[in-house]
């Protein structure tokens, strides 16, 4: 048996080659702070594991050694008692030198992934029952803008991101690039972390916050600077104006159907406030907090019906023609 | 006034041994009957109604258990809705957690500690049953709750604001709350016996070194009961509160806070791990010196390891909560002292292992489950060693890898020497061994299943998957792992259903087991398997701390009870010196109607605050009547 729970522990002892593990694990460090936890994180694995090893030697040579002959349980051999108890109390002692020295790496850890820069970009996420609200601020409102699910850095700049929540607890996740962080009703917390390579970080609620828990995911796209610029100036634009008959429709409809009750499109009348903004959603990887990849095909079946892709969430089902939801999509699709 | 006494009272040193028997037999049996049943305050009695309804929990929850690895076998199934899996998965922690692990293991406590120590019945017997009684209804208000689609869903650790009024309206935070305060009630009750047990009626002789190991482990368990429990009661009544009645203790725009709930659940719910897992290392010592031939090593050590133990646990409960955004300082410090619990517990596996070391160990199926937990929990605790490190939570926390880790733990540590256990005592509590050939099987499939099931689980909460999620896309690399784990959880409950066929075949033609089949030496092997209703004809004299393997011939005994009335012996807390004899109660049905009464009284008081007024008088016509003078003295000297 042993042995096959040693196999078992391959995939611990062999990390780099589990670095192509996926875009949402902690074996595949692309930021500073992820690279960090997982140096300490193998440390502590090491200790573990030559732990671990060393307990089953000992209990298999206890068990498979020639036993003396006493039959008598009572008949104990004094020196044994003393010797044991004399390596029994190293042994403990031994743990304590480990878990102290453990606690110092630990610590020492600690103090690297939490540093905080003075100089990093500041975002603020909000945390809605089953989504993420970003806003981007800046000293001048006119470089302030707020999106949904999708959050954009740029790479090799400290990224402070201060948490809160609209509704209940949830917890900001991106395991590439560094560990978890609760968003607490009623308190601000804050997390920072640097990217260190250009890429796309799938990050996902790590508390338990109700009915659509599993679906509430959102993407982190790492840009190089000057491309992080481009993309910040084009964000923070006012939805493009449809131009064709089907696109005024929509946008038509968007407004008529209710829509824009709960979502804003920037530069139009939509200006609902209640669920994600939509001013370039055409330019978004995925519907619903990352439960579908983006498709025209997607953002219809979404609308037409919420509640059966993700049951239980804030959006109704509004009642619309097959043409409606048509003119709709296309509008939305626009909105790149 | 001794004087008066003898001349009115028979004692057990003027009747011979069939005459004894026989006399107090008939003192301290259960009426037969219906009502007889109901009125039973045996402390063998109770404990074996105990064992069977945690372990009839255990299996709901494992049922449960199974339904989500079904479930989460394959990315998007449509087997169980998201409704549907976080009442399961709420229901799934709540029950192993409130209704099986703590229960069970207070039952094996009600049932084995007073035949350890060497008395005749349990402290306060009525409170027991009272307790058995609190927990049996708590347990299926839980479940009938959950059948009739109103069982909790917001987890076991019920984090508001979720489990607040304003985001989850419906009354499934209030059954689970209240389902806190039935077992909590229950649990207090028999913690309060067995400290009393132990301290006060231990046999003549039974010093505090000569206390059996599982005795002492769930002596330091019931402490703990005392000391965590009041906690989770303050949060959870504080919770129905909030939902009832308007307070605003947990409300962050009034003034309360979130977080407050964490800690007082914390502070309940880490002690809460170790009143699972210190019993466990009881059964582990109690199974390892019986099967290894000889005493545990460093008896002192076990005993001070386990108090240790239990007051590091209460140091170290912010470890739950290092991504709560915690000073960096005080964080690190919790990290340091969660380590520290590695010393006591690495202590204990020593011993252990320098007793298996020098002992001559018997391959029976007690000792494999032994040594299964050996290999399990070292593993659990060393993944929670990596745990307690604030970076590296920083990435684990709320992910399969802590899924992982504390089933290594609360398995690893406290089901398999349980299951070891069952293999060890069942013979004393029903008379009849259990087949080792089935119990072969039972280990091999609860360890290769166990394993399987769990161990991928690191590897998943690694590579990104969070805990509770009802489902996952197919792009998320976790099918895999998550179908191997799912094929593992077959196997292991496979293994329990062997469990349950070996104890069947066993209750209907098990071979007969005889006093003492292991030829173990503490002093439950002294008497009958199953023991009488009187546990020991005449009270032992215990001379050694292991008193079976000391006195071959014949056991020394006390003279002077008497046998005219249910009478147990008081001796002295440290040196066991005979103090007092005293009167132990009588069957009666009031323990029953004041469980009924305080169950109307806790159900009621979820809808309508006014059950607090009507359902108290009752409760309180139901305790006149269980405390009604019995018109007897108590004691004597």
């Amino acid at each position: 048996m042993p042995v096959r729970m040693r196999t078992a522990l391959v995939p611990f002892a062999t990390l780099p080659l589990a670095a192509c593990a996926g875009r949402q694990s902690a074996l595949d460090p692309q930021g500073l702070q992820s690279n960090h936890i997982l140096q300490t994180l193998f440390i502590f694995l090491i200790v573990a594991a030559v732990v671990w090893t060393a307990v089953v030697v000992v209990l298999c040579v206890g068990l498979l050694r020639r036993k003396r002959s006493a039959v008598q349980p009572l008949a104990l051999h004094q020196g044994f008692e003393r010797t044991s108890g004399h390596v029994v109390f190293g042994l403990g002692l031994a743990t304590l030198i480990i878990v102290l020295g453990l606690s110092i790496v630990s610590y020492a850890g600690q103090r690297t992934v939490f540093a905080k820069n003075e100089h990093a970009l500041t975002l603020k996420i909000i945390g809605h029952q089953w989504w993420w609200e970003v806003r981007y601020e800046d000293d001048s409102p006119h470089q302030s803008f707020v999106t949904a699910n999708e959050i954009r850095i740029p790479t090799g700049q400290p990224v402070k991101v201060e948490l809160e929540s609209a509704d209940v607890i949830h917890s900001f996740w991106v395991p590439s690039l560094t560990g978890k962080m609760d968003l607490i009703t009623g308190q601000k917390n804050e997390l920072q972390f640097t990217a260190k390579n250009a890429g796309v970080y799938r990050g996902q609620c790590a508390e338990f916050c109700g009915l659509q828990h599993a679906h509430m995911a959102f993407a982190v796209f790492a840009l190089l600077p000057d491309e992080y610029g481009r993309w910040r100036d084009h964000e923070n634009q006012s939805g493009t104006s449809p131009t064709d008959p089907l696109g005024k429709q929509g946008e038509q409809l968007f407004r008529a159907r209710g829509c824009a009750l709960c979502h804003t499109i920037r530069g139009t009348l939509a200006g609902g406030q209640l669920g994600p903004d939509l001013t370039h959603i055409g330019s978004r990887t995925t519907v619903a907090a990352g439960t579908l990849p983006m498709s025209s095909a997607a953002l219809g079946a979404w609308i037409a019906d919420p509640q059966h892709i993700k049951p239980g969430n804030n959006m109704p089902r509004m009642p619309l023609q097959s043409g409606e939801l048509i003119a709709i999509i296309h509008y939305l699709e626009q909105l790149k | 006034m001794s004087m008066v006494a003898e001349q009115r009272e028979l004692r057990d040193d003027s009747l011979n041994g069939l005459q004894l028997s026989t006399r107090m037999d008939s003192i301290w049996r259960t009426p037969s009957g219906f009502s007889g049943a109901l009125m039973s305050v045996d402390h063998k009695v109770v404990g074996r109604r105990y064992i069977v309804t945690a372990f009839a929990f255990l299996l709901l929850g494992g049922i449960l258990a199974v339904l989500m690895r079904v479930q989460l076998a394959k990315p998007e199934s449509t087997f169980l809705s998201a409704d549907k899996y976080n009442q399961i998965f709420t229901m799934h922690g709540s029950t192993m957690m409130f209704l099986f692990a703590v229960p069970v293991m207070e039952a094996f406590a009600v049932y084995l500690v007073p035949l350890m120590v060497g008395t005749r019945n349990i402290a306060f017997p009525r409170l027991n049953a009272f307790s058995y009684w609190m927990f049996l209804f708590g347990g299926c208000f839980l479940w009938l709750s959950f059948a009739l689609n109103v069982g909790p869903d917001v987890g076991w650790f019920a984090y508001v604001p979720l489990s607040s009024l304003q985001y989850t309206p419906t009354k499934r935070p209030d059954v689970w709350a209240q389902m806190i305060t039935f077992t909590e009630v229950a649990a207090l009750a028999v913690s309060v016996e067995i400290v009393v047990t132990v301290f006060k009626q231990r046999a003549p002789g039974m010093t505090l070194d000569r206390i059996p190991l599982f005795v002492w482990a769930m002596l330091v368990t019931s402490f703990l009961v005392m000391f965590a429990m009041p906690s989770i009661m303050v949060a959870s009544t504080s919770l129905i509160l909030d939902r009832l009645v308007n307070t605003r203790f947990y409300d962050s725009s009034s003034g309360g806070h979130p977080l407050l709930w964490q800690h007082l659940f914390w502070f309940f719910g880490h002690p809460e791990v170790y009143i699972i897992f210190i019993p466990g290392t009881g059964m582990v010592s109690a199974i390892l010196a019986t099967f290894a031939r000889r005493p545990v090593v460093g008896y002192p050590v076990v005993i001070l390891s386990l108090i240790a133990t239990g007051f590091l646990s209460f140091g170290l409960w912010v470890h739950h909560m290092f991504v709560t955004g915690l000073p960096q300082l005080g964080a690190g410090l919790f990290t340091a002292s969660s380590m520290l619990i590695a010393v006591p517990s690495g202590l204990q596996i020593f011993c252990w292992l320098a007793t298996l070391w020098d002992g001559r160990p018997v391959y029976r199926t007690p000792l494999l489950f032994v040594i299964g937990f050996i290999l399990i929990f070292v593993m659990g605790g060393l993944s929670g060693v990596m745990v307690a490190s604030v970076p590296i939570d920083t990435q684990v926390h709320d992910t399969y890898f802590v899924v992982a880790h504390f089933h290594y733990v609360l398995i690893g540590g406290a089901v398999f020497p349980l299951i070891g256990a069952v293999y060890y005592w069942f013979p004393k509590i029903s008379g009849r061994m259990l087949s080792e050939r089935l119990g072969r099987w039972n280990f091999w499939l609860a360890f290769v299943g166990f394993n399987v099931a769990f161990f991928p689980m690191h590897i998943l909460g690694l590579i990104g998957m969070p805990r509770r999620v009802y489902t996952y896309t197919a792009d998320m690399d976790w099918a895999h792992l998550n179908l191997l784990s799912s094929g593992g959880a077959l196997i292991f409950a496979l293994s329990f259903a062997l469990l349950l066929v070996n104890v069947i075949q066993s209750l209907r033609s098990g071979t007969l087991a005889g006093d003492n089949p292991w030829d173990a030496s503490t002093l439950e092997w002294a008497t009958s398997s199953p023991p009488p209703p009187q546990n020991f004809d005449r009270i032992p004299v215990v001379k050694h701390r292991d008193p079976l393997w000391f006195d071959t011939e014949s056991m020394p005994v006390v003279a002077g009870l008497s046998v005219e009335r249910r009478e147990v012996l008081l001796t002295s807390l440290a040196e066991a010196e005979p103090q007092v004899r005293e009167a132990s109660p009588e069957p009666s049905i009031w323990p029953l109607l004041t469980a009924i009464a305080t169950t109307v009284f806790f159900i009621g008081s979820i809808f309508t605050p006014w059950a607090v007024l009507w359902g108290t008088p009752p409760m309180a016509v139901a305790l006149i009547g269980w405390f009604w003078p019995a018109g007897h003295k108590e004691d004597e000297e």
